[in-house]
This record gives C-alpha cells, structure tokens and sequence, in this order.
C-alpha cells in the first residue's frame, strides 16, 4: 500500500556474493583501478554481517555467478515496494541475465513480480531508483531512461514518479538516499546538488536533507527495527572520515559505519549490494 | 454559521408569533388572493405538465403547464383547510425510499411558495387573469400567513421540508393532518435535516445579497424590495432569501435537467430554464441530503464532449449552450485529508466519486491497493464477510479497477475477510485514507504541450500545477512559486517565481489543443488556487467598471471557509443508504421518477429567483452598455460605435485570488529604479513631446512605425472572425494623496515596512497576499502596468519549458512609455528577437500568494549597493513628491478641472514584420500595436517601496469578446502623506468590430464615478490587432 508509517522496516535482504570475475567487466573494470577481490569478498562477509545479526534480517544469498562479473550488484535488477517488485532492465545487456535468479528469488517470497521489460529500448538500473517512502524519483542517467523511468510509473501506480536528470557517470543513487523516513542524504558535488533541487522541486513533500562532503558516502542505508529503532550503514570513517562525522547529526540512531571500498571502485554503493523486502509471509 | 442560527431561531420567533395571533396583514391575504387565481390551473394542463417534464424545453405550452404546476403542488400537498388532503402520488407510492422521501418533501414544498411571491409576479406581469373561486379557502388569513412563513423557510430547504423540525413546528397550528403523515413518514430523517437547511438558507441569503445589489439598480429590484420590505416584519432573514423567487410563476419555463449521481443514476431536477447553475447544485445537494457541498460540483459535456464545471454564479443554458441538459454530479475539490471531514456523508460520497475514478482508471492504482480499496468497498457496502452469504460470485458485480482479473477478485475476498467488524464508516474511511495518499488523487490532468510540442500533461491539485509526461512528473508548480497564470487563445501561461538563484521570474507556457482548453485550465487553476490557499475568496471589485453581465468570482467557499462552517454542522447523522458505486442496477434510493415532478416544481420556483437576479444583472449591463462619453479626449482614432456588449452574453470573470504581484530581487529593484528615474525625467519635464525611451528606439530600429490613425474597420475588413482579434487595453490611475498622521517608517529603504498598517481592508488583502509586493518594483510595475507586460522572456535554467513564443511584442511600445517592473532588464539585455506579450490581452490572470517561498531573500551583498541607490532615489522621490503633491491639490475634485494630458509616447509597431519571429508550434500572429499614454503631469513620485495591491481583475466574455479589469490599489506612505493610487486595467479581447473609445470612454467614466475624490492621471490606451489567421479552435 501507499503507505509511509513502515518506511524502513525490511524483514528480509538479497544479496549476492562476489564472484571470482570480479572487476572483470567489461563495462566497469576498464578504469584500471586495482581491485582486491578478497577484500571484496572480506568487505561483503562483513557487510551480510551486519545485515543479518544486527539488523535482524532474513538474509537469502544468491550464490556468485562468474560469469556474471557484476551480479553482486542486485540493486540493479529489481524495485521492491511493499509487495511489488519489479525486475527491471539493466542498460548493460550482459547484466540482464543477472535478473533471473534474483526474480526466483523474489517468486519465492510471494511478491508479485512485474516484469517491465517488454520494451527493449526501455533500460532501467535499480540504482536509478530512489523510493523515498512517499514517491519515487527516478534518475535519468547513462543507465537509465525515460522509458525506463515509465516502467517505475507503470508498476508502481500509487506514487509519484518523478524523472531526474542525472549528469555525469553516476546512479542517482551514487550521491543521494535516504536516512530516514523524511530524510534524504545527498552528496555535495555540483551533481547531487542539481539533482536534490530538482527532487524538492518535483516533491510534494518536505524532506530534511542531509548533506555529506563526499557524494558516496551519501549513500546509505537507513532501517527501522521494531517500533522505533533507526539504523544507518554509511561509509566507514575511514573513506570518508568528514562524512562520517556528519552523519552524527543524526539524533536517536544507531549508526553503523561500512566498508564498501572495493565495490565503490568499481562504482558500487552500500546500498546496491543488497534488495531490501519487507514480507511477512505468514500474510 | 452563526448567523444562520441566527436566523432560525429568529424565524421559530416569528412563527410562534404568528401562531399567537393567526391574523395575517392584509397584504397578505392579498397577495395570497393574487396567489390563488394563480393557481387556478387547469388540472389537465397540470397533469400534463407533470408528465411532460422532459419535453418542456422551449415549448410555451409546456412552460404553462409548468407554470401551472407550481400552484397546483400546493395546492395539493399543503392546504390544510382544503377538505381533500391531496396527497401527491409520488408521496403514496409504495416502496418510497428515502429519496423518495425527499422528492416527495421537495413536493411539499410548493405548498411553501411564498404569496407574495406570486403577488409580484403578478404585479410585474399583469396577467391575474384566471383566477377562479376555486382557492378561496386557502385564503384564511391565519394560514396565509403562516404559509408565507413557512414558504420562506421551505423553498430554500428544497426537498426536505416535511421532514424538518421547525416545519413540525409550525404546522402544528393550522394544521393539516397531512402534514402530520408525512412527518411520521419522514420521521427519521425528521432530525437529520434541520442543519441541512440551515446551510441552505444560509447560501441563499448570500446570493441574495448580491442579488439585491443588483436589484437595487433597477426598477424591478425596487418592487422586489419594496414587497421584501412589507415582509420584512415577519419573514427577516428569509425574506431576504426569497426575494429573489418573487418570479412569476407564470413566466417560468422550466427545463428538466437530468444529473447523473454518484450512484450511477441518473436523476431529473427540473430547474428554470434561466436558472443558475447554483440553483441546479443546491437541488441536487439537497437531494443528497449533503452539506459539506463546497467540494462538489457538475458538470457538463460541452459539444466536442469536454467535462466543463457548472459555474454555479452564471447562467445554465449559457454555459451549456447547446449541449444537452445533462449534468453530472462530482467531487470538483478532492479534500487532501478526508478525515477532516465532518459528516460521514459527505465521505461517502467523496468515496463514491473515487471508486468511479478508480473504476475508469482516472485514479491510478497499484493491485495491490486496487485490491484493498476494493475490500473496504465491500465493507462498507456488505458488511463483514459471510461465508454463507457471500459466494464466490458475491463480488464480480462490482469494479475494482479497470481492469478486473480474477487473481484481483480473490485478493478483494482475502482482504474482505480480514475487515471483519468495520462499520461502513470506517470502512469508507479506511478507503479514503489509503486513496488520499494515491499520487493522483486530486489531479485534475489536461492534455498540453510543451514548447516543443511534447506532448504533456498538466495536473492542477490542492498543491499546485504538476506536469507530466507520459506517466512521470517532470515538474511541479506549488501554487506559492505561481505568480501569475494566465491563458491566451489556447496557450496557457504560469509566471513563475525566480528561485533563490535566479533572478527574474520565468514565464512558462503550455500550448492547449484549443482556446477552451486553455480557459478551462485556467479556470481550474483560478479555482484550485482560491479552494485551497486562499482563506476567503476574494471579494469581487465593487466597481461597476463595464458592468456587462453578472459578476463572477469563484463563488464558492474556500476549503478554509467549508471546514469552518462544517464544525457548526450539528445534525445528528443523516442516514444514508449505501449502494455500490459500480452497481449500476440499483438505483440509490429507488425514489419513483414520479415525484420527480412535482418535486421539480419548487426547483423550477427556486429558478425563478435566480433568473431575478438574472434579470437585475441585465438591467445592469444594458445601463452600463449605454453609449457615453467623456469629456477626455482620449483617442486619437475616436469612433463612434456603440460598444457592443450585451449583458445577456457576457459573464464576469474574476480572479483576484492569484493576482499578485512579484517579489523583486534588490538588483532588480536597483534596475527598476534606474529605469524609472529615467521615465519620471521624461514625464517630469513635461515635454509635450514623447521622449524615447530604451524600448522605444529599438523598437523603432525593429518595427517599422506605424501610422497612428489605423482604423480599426480597416483591419476588419480584412479578417473574418476569430482571425482578428482586437485587444484593447485600458489603464485608469487614479491617484489620492491625503495626510498621514503618523510618520511612516522610511519607505525607500524597507519597502515592506512601507505597508501601511492601518489601511483596514487593503491590510487584510495584503496580508492574505503575504509576500506580495514587498518590494517597490512592485508597485510600480503594478501602478503603471500590470506586471504581464515582460519586454522580454527571463528564463530560468533548470525547470524551464519555454514558453511558446507565439507572443509578439506588442507591448514594446507601452514598454517605452511606462515604467515596467522590468524596464532596466531590457536596457541590460539585447532586444529579444521576440517579446513575450504575455498573455495579457485577455488578462486572466491569477497570482498566487505565496508566502513561503515568496520572496527570494535580498542578497546581503547587494544591500549596501541598494542603499546608494535608494539615497539617490530619494532625492528624486522629494521632488516627484512636491509636485504632486501641488497637482494633487487641483485635482482634487470629483471632476477634474482639467486633467492635462500628456501624450507621451505614441507607438505604433507592426510586429508582424518582424523577421526574427521563431516560432514552430505556434502560428505567427501580426499584431498590430498601438499604444498611447495619456497622463496628467503629476506623476509618479513613488518610486520606492510602495506596495501595490491589485485588487480586482475581472473579465467579460462574450462570444466575440472579452473584457478584462483589472484594478489595482497601491497604497504608499511617503513623508506624511499617504497616497492611494489606483490602476484600472480593462483590457477588451475580441474577434468583431469594438468600439474602442466608446467602451474607454465608459471606462474613464465608470472610474470617476467610483472615486469621485480621486483625479485620473493617466490612461493609457493600448492597442494590438493580430492579422494573421490563427489556426485553432
């Protein structure tokens, strides 16, 4: 439902583990950027950690595919809202076939999976997707386009979805998230700034914003447990020690700084390693 | 609301009295006399005319019948003395549900019609010709009285008179043992209603009000007054409302209209054929036995079948024209939280509404939530799920979307059953909670385009303007960022505030498929604004500037106001029975078509009332149409014609509401201020001879001049209609300065401070406008033109859609003369290849008062700048002010002595010239421009921090014309003197011939006449013909 009171609460979180190909994209890995797939893999064991015993999730693991360098990214295969996801069209057409075990999956968990792809000039990143609890805004960027962005409107009717220009080599989620139910963390470059201003001018809502030094450290990823407990993976202090202190304006949170530094390298967040589900299945 | 309880209880007092000493006055028996010969009516014809309803239109025989059939319902229904208690079929016919009830109480209420009414009626009509014998009974003064009494009270109750308590009341004297019956049929709803009417009674004295304003004006208004005066002793505040039903009946041609409910049925309301669309919406809310009515509305299928909203202040059948009498009745203002409604009934109905939006897809929803408003539906419609009762079937006669599977039937069910133990109350409420957060709940969508002929959609709601494409919000407009919205032919404008970065304002402008298209946006936009920002509607302008027809505003209550008035709702819940929404095979109520009829009686009365109003409205206009001229000689090219506007085809459109003025950024006020130094030196020096300005010799280096004397036949002959479109423009300053007591603060360098506190309604208004006109550019872009008149487009670099460039300049030349709010950026900027006239010719405009993100805070930086600057411009403000001052002291009469006049520039320009003109989507239009300034020397010393206040805009539209005014009150306060300047802008739009100096000599007049105290300084006529073909509508 259109619902905002569960913003945050997850029971569940896909992940997929970090296969030997990793940094072996061609899409990504060209940049030359060294990097230490056991770190990675270090990085994600901590990562799925956290998500598990913390924060108390169910957690499914999608094994690693090799042949899927990129697969570790599951963010991009799918928007999950409520009791609706859907398995989106990546823009990488080798990483298209990254959606099937991620769609079992959700099957699984008796979502009702909506698949948008029917238009192939239609390509959507889940990365591009920013569901605020009130609305979606939708970047447009490399990745993702206006037909993709329809494919967001189509399946999720009860909100607003709202198209914002993404300029440069980022996800809309590269800079910005959310920290809470009515807060957005945005990054600081010139970028995320367009993009914020254009997101409280599509809005109908007012949103706290949360402004960070560094653009992926505005990535994160806020959860709710039980009634009132507000949890919020961010970068470590160490990539980003003045982010990191600024996330400490943040009363009443448990705050659980994260490592990703291999993954942003190869343009990863906190946040797309992992598809959070709110499902409870006895329902 | 207090009022009203006022009232009734004043009216209980008044019955008690009349029940104390059964003698009525002899007028009375009189009128009731008058009455009874009225009624007098060949049964048959009733008869006929009862079975009729439909065909009556425009056939006179039918209108007799009808006429007839008035009497006769009273006759039957009430009567008391008469020995045969009629008792009207519908009444007795079995299995009468509520509505049933109701109707047949609508019938009852012709029993209601006031004597004295028909006394008028036959007064004015001089027809008291078949009177026969037959009434004599009813004539027996105590009841007479009380009848009229009680006809006060019961017309505007419309159909739930047998129902209410004071009704009981009453009758209980004289009383019929019918009433009685019927009371106890209607027992239940007996204590429902009461509140209901007073809500009615309570709108109709406002519409009376106005009503009697009009009536006051003419011959027919006195009567009507006269008769209310008589009355007055018994009937006060009712009287008042019933004034205008003084109708004669015999005139009546009554028209059958048909609604179709929200329950899918269709139901027939007969109304007077020149009713008022208030008087059809008030039948049908009454029917519904609903208050909180502020949030509806009907509409109507125009030819080309758009859904057009019923204006309830104009004319039915003008509105409709053509199209069918077939009406719909809607949710026009979908409340953001229904929860803050105050009766269930009125959810119910909201609910309704949404369950049909959904069901025909206008509603967007998920499946899932498509499944669980589905479920409260069946909730609140079949109570809790029973295994027994509800098969698997039970659910596939109702829609839940727009497409309805199986898998979505079985989810309804499996949600159905998890409702268990909510009330249809709670169940609708539960629905609305999850509907109101649907994005698109509220969003009224029009097909546009963008500048680039993108094909877009605009979505007006409770927040502001969104714009979509495709499925996708690709921007929004909160109504505080909407300075101005506006339509021209079929492009719509908004005039957006400048973001904290930006400097200047941004028009932005859609294309529409057609000029209607555009006005309906617009209007929908005027109405949203006003509905869900604004505290009150505005007030429309007193003035009788081209009073032309009946004055429009946005009529209804703001969402401020209806909330206000729902918390005095004290009626214990109406009963109501729900149906489903999307079963199409009940009806709601199963009322038999039959007591329609009668019921329709009191309907088409009611009409009557209006059509007084109509009436008067005419009478007006006609006066006011009425050749006259002034002593000014104002147009060079003066003719003669008389101005072609008759009241009948005219409405009046008025949307203060969103008219405001722009906030300034202080470098735009620096610049300002540069370019009005310039333009006071040009007035100050009184050079007989107009001095260029910055515009004025690019637009001579641009547009080839023009000679002065056009005629306008000239130009007609060479166009057919709906090319040529004339567009005058008028503005009317009138200046007052008197002595302020108090020191103001420093106007020049706190501009918003300069408001002057204690200015009493204009306070109020600039209150309500918050963050308008804080800053002196305001005011003076007010005072000396609207604001519209941009010599050129500022875009702003994020959001932009370009506004479509279809606008010549045809400003420019206006531009030259008079300081514009923006003159300096033309200085600062190259000449646009075009200037966006903005939209303005047909004025509609709305501003919106937006006071969070009103004004863009001055930038510190420039505030030191500003300081010089306004040092400077003060100098300039003392002996602006001097002079003034010394004119003012001569001007100062009623009629001017002299009123001299400067012509300061005069500029003709044909724009269609001009080769730079880029424009795609929209065809070219020549405009030929013409503007001259008149203006009495004194001039102008405001420069600074005067707020302006614009406090009226209207428009006339007839078919081939449009005319707009716009009124404007700047109030400053400067050394001790407070002046009050006012800025009438009438801007006539049409297609034919206009009488251009007959209609600003009517206007110079008008203005006189309004501020006799004040002196006209300054008119400016501007003219633009467009020359080309337009290819739309």
């Amino acid at each position: 439902m259109a619902g905002t009171s569960g913003y945050g609460k997850f029971t569940h979180a896909v992940v997929r583990g970090i296969p030997d190909s990793f940094g072996k994209s061609k899409a990504t890995g060209s940049d030359g950027e060294e990097v230490d797939l056991a770190k990675a893999q270090r990085q994600y064991g901590v990562y799925t950690g956290i998500l598990r015993q913390k924060l108390g999730l169910q957690l499914i693991e999608i094994p690693a595919d090799s042949t899927l360098p990129e697969s570790w990214r599951v963010e991009d295969t799918a928007i999950i809202q409520g009791d609706t996801a859907l398995i989106t069209q990546p823009w990488d057409k080798d990483r298209r076939r990254e959606t099937e075990a991620v769609r079992k999956v959700l099957e699984e968990l008796k979502l009702r999976v909506v698949d948008g792809a029917d238009d192939e000039s239609a390509t959507l990143d889940g990365s591009d997707v920013l569901f605020t609890g009130r609305e979606f805004f939708v970047g447009l960027s490399s990745w993702t386009n206006h037909k993709g962005a329809e494919l967001v409107a189509d399946t999720f009717r009860d909100f607003a979805v709202s198209t914002v220009p993404v300029s440069g080599a980022a996800h809309l989620k590269s800079f910005c998230s959310m920290g809470g139910p009515d807060t957005i963390v945005t990054g600081s470059s010139e970028g995320a700034k367009q993009a914020l201003k254009a997101m409280e001018q599509l809005t109908d809502h007012h949103y706290e914003i949360l402004t960070v030094p560094d653009d992926a450290a505005a990535n994160c990823i806020y959860i709710r447990v039980g009634s009132n407990n507000n949890y919020l993976l961010h970068g470590s202090t160490e990539e980003y020690p003045e982010s990191a202190a600024a996330f400490q304006k943040l009363t009443d949170y448990t705050l659980l700084p994260t490592s990703c530094s291999e993954t942003s390298k190869l343009g990863g967040t906190l946040s797309s390693c992992s598809l959070l589900i709110n499902r409870r299945l006895d329902l | 609301m207090t009022t009203e309880t006022g009232l009734e209880t004043e009216v209980k007092k008044e019955l008690k009295q009349t029940e104390e000493e059964p003698a009525a006055p002899e007028q009375k028996t009189q009128v009731q006399d008058e009455a009874a010969q009225q009624q007098q009516v060949d049964p048959k014809q009733e008869h006929k005319g009862a079975e009729k309803t439909e065909e009556r239109s425009n056939n006179k025989e039918t209108l007799q019948s009808a006429t007839a059939e008035q009497p006769s319902g009273e006759q039957n229904t009430d009567t008391p003395p008469s020995p045969k208690p009629a008792i009207p079929s519908a009444q007795t016919s079995p299995g009468v549900s509520k509505k049933g009830k109701e109707q047949a109480a609508g019938k009852g209420i012709s029993r209601f019609l006031p004597p004295w009414l028909k006394k008028q009626k036959s007064q004015s009509q001089v027809e008291p010709k078949e009177s026969l014998g037959r009434e004599d009974p009813v004539k027996e003064e105590g009841y007479v009285q009380e009848k009229s009494e009680e006809e006060g009270r019961k017309i505007e109750v419309g159909g739930e008179d047998g129902v209410d308590k004071p009704a009981e009341d009453r009758r209980s004297l004289p009383q019929d043992s019918k009433a009685d019956e019927k009371e106890e049929k209607h027992s239940i709803n007996s204590a429902k209603t009461e509140p209901a009417k007073e809500e009615t009674r309570k709108d109709t004295l406002e519409k009376d009000a106005d009503l009697e304003e009009e009536e006051d004006k003419n011959g027919a208004g006195e009567e009507i007054q006269k008769m209310i005066k008589e009355e007055a002793k018994v009937q006060k505040p009712e009287l008042k409302a019933e004034k205008s039903p003084e109708k004669p009946p015999k005139k009546m041609k009554t028209v059958v209209c048909k609604v179709m409910m929200l329950e899918g049925t269709e139901f027939p309301f007969e109304v007077e054929k020149r009713a008022k669309g208030q008087v059809l919406f008030n039948k049908v809310c009454e029917n519904l036995n609903l208050l909180e009515k502020d949030y509806f509305g009907l509409t109507y299928r125009s030819n080309n079948d758009q859904k057009n909203w019923l204006d309830p202040a104009k004319e039915i059948k003008r509105q409709i024209r053509s199209s069918p009498w077939q009406f719909a009745f809607s949710v026009k203002f979908y409340p953001p939280d229904p929860s803050q409604l105050t009766e269930d009934i009125t959810r119910y109905y909201l609910c309704l509404q949404l369950r049909q939006d959904i069901a025909s897809g206008c509603l967007p929803c998920s499946f899932v939530t498509h499944a669980l408003l589905g479920s409260y539906s069946l909730q609140a419609e079949l109570g809790d799920y029973d295994p027994e009762e509800h098969r698997v079937d039970y659910i596939s006669n109702f829609q839940f979307a727009p497409t309805q599977t199986k898998e979505l039937e079985e989810k309804v069910i499996e949600l159905h059953k998890t409702h268990r133990g909510l009330t249809p109350a709670q169940a609708d409420n539960q629905f609305l909670e999850n509907a109101k957060k649907l994005s698109m709940y509220g969003v009224d969508l029009h097909h546009a385009k963008d500048s680039e002929g993108v094909d877009i959609m605009l979505g007006v709601c409770a927040s502001g303007l969104l714009v979509y494409k495709d499925k996708l919000r690709i921007n929004r407009f909160a109504w505080p960022k909407i300075l101005k919205v506006s339509y021209k032919r079929s492009n719509f404008y908004i005039k957006v505030r400048p973001g904290e970065t930006e400097q200047f304002e941004s028009m932005i402008g859609f294309k529409l498929p057609n000029h209607r298209a555009a006005k309906r946006l617009w209007k929908v936009c005027v109405e949203h604004h006003t509905f869900f920002r604004l505290a009150s509607p505005e007030q429309p302008p007193k003035a009788k500037f081209l009073t032309l027809g009946s004055k429009f505003r946005y009529s209804g209550r703001t969402q401020a106001q209806t909330r206000q008035a729902s918390t005095l709702i004290d009626r214990p819940a109406p009963y109501f029975k729900r149906t489903s929404s999307n079963r199409v095979s009940r009806s709601l109520d199963g009322a038999p078509v039959v007591s329609v009829t009668n019921h329709s009686l009191v309907d088409s009365l009611a009409a009557e009332i209006n059509g007084k109003g109509d009436a008067a409205d005419k009478d007006n206009a006609e006066e006011a149409g009425t050749p006259f001229r002034t002593q000014m000689e104002l147009s060079p090219e003066s003719k003669s014609k008389s101005l072609r506007i008759k009241g009948e085809n005219i409405y009046v459109r008025h949307s203060n509401l969103m008219l405001e003025d722009l906030d300034k950024t202080q470098e735009e006020v620096l610049k300002h201020h540069a370019s009005i130094c310039e333009l006071k030196r040009s007035f100050m020096e009184s050079t007989p001879e107009p001095r260029p300005s910055q515009w004025e010799k690019r637009l001579a280096t641009t547009l080839p001049p023009m000679t002065l004397g056009t005629s306008d036949e000239k130009q007609k002959a060479e166009m057919g209609e709906e090319v040529e479109v004339v567009i005058e423009e008028t503005v009317i300053e009138e200046i007052r300065r008197t002595a302020k007591l108090k020191n103001s603060p420093d106007m020049t360098k706190s501009p918003a401070a300069a408001i002057p506190s204690g200015e009493g309604e204009e306070e109020k208004a600039l209150k309500e406008q918050a963050s308008k006109a804080n800053t002196s550019s305001d005011s003076h872009s007010e005072s000396e033109d609207e604001a519209d008149y941009h010599p050129q487009l500022v875009k702003v670099a994020v959001d932009q859609i370009r506004e479509e460039s279809e606008e010549n300049d045809e400003e420019l030349g206006k531009e030259s003369q008079v300081p514009m709010e923006h003159p300096a950026e033309g200085i600062l900027l190259p000449p646009p290849p075009e200037v966006q006239g903005v939209a303005d010719e047909e004025k509609q405009e709305c501003k919106a008062h937006g006071e969070d993100e009103a004004l863009s805070s001055p930038a510190e930086k420039k505030t030191e700048q500003e300081a010089e600057k306004t040092e400077e411009l003060k100098v300039n403000g003392e002996v602006s002010r001097s002079v003034s001052e010394v004119n003012t002291q001569v001007i100062y009469c009623s009629e001017p002595p002299v009123v001299k006049t400067e012509i300061v520039t005069i500029s003709d320009t044909f724009a269609g010239q001009k080769t730079d003109i880029s424009t795609t989507e929209v065809p070219i239009v020549h405009t030929e421009t013409k503007t001259i300034t008149y203006e009495a020397s004194q001039l102008d010393g405001s420069e600074d921090g005067e707020p302006g206040i614009l406090m009226s805009a209207q428009t006339i539209t007839a078919e081939s014309l449009c005319t707009t005014t716009t009124t404007h009150i700047t109030k400053s306060v400067k050394g001790g003197l407070s002046e009050t300047r006012i800025e009438k802008r009438i801007v006539i739009t049409g297609d034919a011939d206009i009488d251009h100096d007959q209609a600003l000599a009517q206007a110079i007049k008008e203005a006189k006449e309004q501020h006799p105290d004040m002196s006209v300084t300054r008119v400016v006529v501007h003219k633009e013909t467009e020359l080309t073909e337009e290819g739309e509508d």
